[in-house]
């Protein structure tokens, strides 16, 4: 079949299998990424390979009709030329103003259609900045916390765990309710020593359970100095465990199975006039030993299934400002 | 011969006749619409071919049950669980109007899941549909964006904990991920921001992008017209033969599939 359009037809590539290996290979880094190391590796391969392939495929005619047109030079341009304009395109009714001399003619056009544009895009500019500004801003700025009262050191008896459940800001009401897990170590170096676990899963941030009996009917309700109010239950957990993916960690709050990438978040605390006060969370890799001898690896906070340590964590070079 | 109209047949004519050709005079909009509906398509279109205006169809369901529920709904944390109650258990056929746009979410991702397919399988994406193609994929991923959006407003514990696995998931993408979490969020966590500002996502922001894309996507169809199937005896491209085919007088015979007898 002969087309008539010459050059003006569509350029269709000549079929070409390449891409199936292509996506293989895709698939294969993909399940890789899930799975092992090396499938990425042999499946980044095998991309390579086919995606090169694919390439030298789709671009042989670009390539045959250089080698083959430069040489002839002469006719091709030529048919060109005869080729018939488009009735609609309406371009030979007057030439196009390629010449300087015709640009020339009308500076002030020029002028004038370069202002038009000129000031719209500021004007469009100063009226979208703010807007896009007050869109994206407020959700990264004023954002600390206030630290929470969560009760006296008598509530929270020697080696024993509490779930304390609190409103973190009364205003916003039950949205802001938080869940940490608290465990009085006993004194270190004359202070007294807490284990402070945040609820709050490092996979997705779905709420972690405490593997254990909970005491609801000794459900305590504990004022806070600020008017807060704290729900107590005492717990013996023996780990930690996420329902919704089976996310796994132990007593410390370190992964034992599970897709969570770190350790548990902990809350920093304060004691003053003998309360327990806790205040901003931060993230963890490990922690190395148990209770107040507890090594912690610490981190500045980082969302739920984001890596804080190892070579994953180059993924996250930047935090939003706290 | 045509019978002879009455003068009172005629006059009433005029008097239909008379607010359509204002407008045409003023507007050419009849003459678009007649374009639009009475436009050439092949003749093998087939009820695979219907998709499209399925989907478009549910899209119109979600846009005309929503808009009214948006008549009842409160998008503030204290009020929209029980306003969503409300809809449901009280009002007169609250729980229907709920119901489609809560079903019809789902039958227009599906719907649009089918289609995909169909054009996928039809080759219809090729030259010179391929903008069309890349179009409804912007199309499908703002559909999924509605979904993901109005999952929240209903407020409830599946809605929340589901919105916070989502915007999680979200924050884990490298590099900007935490930023588009904390932008979701409108906040460092998920909080009462989050409902007024996926309220706002799933009413304004992303039906104002489907509206358009839509339009563009029907300018396109319209203007490159439907593409025939894989199967159909005319060959893609061609100039379709309107003469009846010779040695043939009076009728035309429609052949197999549409085509004309050869």
């Amino acid at each position: 079949m002969e087309r008539s359009g010459g050059d003006q037809g569509p350029h269709l590539p000549a079929p070409s299998l390449w891409p199936v290996g292509f996506a293989v290979g895709i698939v294969c880094i993909l399940a890789g990424l899930v799975v092992s190391w090396p499938a990425v590796a042999a499946g980044a391969l095998i991309t390579v390979i086919f995606g090169f392939l694919w390439v030298r495929d789709a671009t042989t005619e670009h390539r045959r009709m250089d080698l083959h047109e430069e040489p002839a030079g002469g006719p091709a341009p030529a048919r060109r030329s005869v080729e018939p304009i488009p009735a609609h395109k309406g371009e030979a009714a007057m030439p196009a103003p390629h010449d300087e001399a015709e640009i020339d003619r009308f500076p002030r056009n020029k002028f004038l259609e370069g202002a038009t544009l000129g000031l719209g895009a500021a004007i469009g500019g100063i009226v979208t900045l703010p807007v896009l500004g007050f869109a994206v801003l407020p959700a990264f700025t004023d954002q600390e916390t206030e630290e929470v009262d969560v009760g006296t050191l008598g509530d929270y008896p020697e080696g024993e765990w509490r779930i304390a459940t609190f409103l973190e800001d009364p205003d916003a009401g039950e949205v802001s309710r938080r869940t940490a897990y608290v465990r009085n170590n006993g004194p270190l170096e004359g202070r007294p020593s807490f284990t402070v676990v945040s609820n709050r899963c490092v996979h997705l941030g779905c709420p972690v359970q405490p593997g254990g009996p909970s005491e609801e009917d000794k459900k305590k309700i504990v004022r806070g100095e600020g008017g807060t109010q704290v729900e107590l239950t005492p717990t013996q957990p023996s780990n930690f465990g996420c329902p919704c993916h089976g996310g796994a960690y132990d007593i410390e709050g370190n992964r034992t199975a599970g897709p969570p990438v770190r350790a548990l978040d902990r809350y920093e605390f304060s004691i003053r006039n003998g309360r327990l006060f806790l205040g901003k969370t931060y993230s963890v890799s490990e922690v190395q030993g148990e209770g107040k001898d507890a090594r912690i690896k610490r981190y500045r906070l980082a969302g739920p299934g984001q890596h804080v340590d190892g070579l994953e964590s180059w993924l996250y070079p930047i935090q939003p400002p706290e | 011969m045509p019978r002879r109209k009455s003068a009172r047949r005629q006059k009433l004519e005029q008097l239909i006749a008379y607010p359509i050709d204002w407008l045409e005079e003023r507007s050419g909009l009849i003459g678009g619409l007649r374009y639009f509906l009475l436009r050439k398509v092949p003749g093998d279109t087939s009820w695979w071919h219907t998709l499209g205006s399925a989907t478009l169809t549910a899209f119109i369901v979600q846009t005309v049950t929503g808009v009214v529920l948006a008549m009842y709904y409160k998008p503030d944390p204290d009020k929209a669980y029980e306003s969503i109650r409300f809809i449901t258990d009280d009002l007169t056929f609250g729980w229907l109007v709920r119901g489609m746009h809560r079903w019809g979410a789902s039958v227009f991702i599906i719907l649009m899941f089918f289609h995909m397919a169909r054009v996928f399988l039809f080759g219809a994406y090729k030259y010179p549909r391929e903008l069309n193609w890349i179009i409804g994929v912007l199309l499908l991923v703002l559909g999924m964006l509605e979904g993901f959006t109005g999952y929240l407003l209903p407020w409830d514990q599946t809605a929340y904990w589901a919105t916070v696995v989502g915007i999680n998931l979200n924050g884990t993408a490298p590099f900007l991920g935490p930023f588009l979490a904390q932008f979701l969020q409108g906040g460092a966590e998920i909080g009462n921001e989050t409902l007024s500002r996926f309220y706002a996502m799933h009413m304004l922001l992303i039906p104002g992008g489907l509206f358009a894309l839509i339009g563009l996507h029907l300018y396109l169809v319209i203007r490159l017209g439907v593409s025939s199937p894989p199967w159909s005896p005319e060959a893609a491209g061609e100039e379709r033969v309107e003469a009846p085919p010779e040695g043939r007088a009076g009728l035309v015979q429609p052949g197999p599939r549409g085509g004309y007898a050869k």
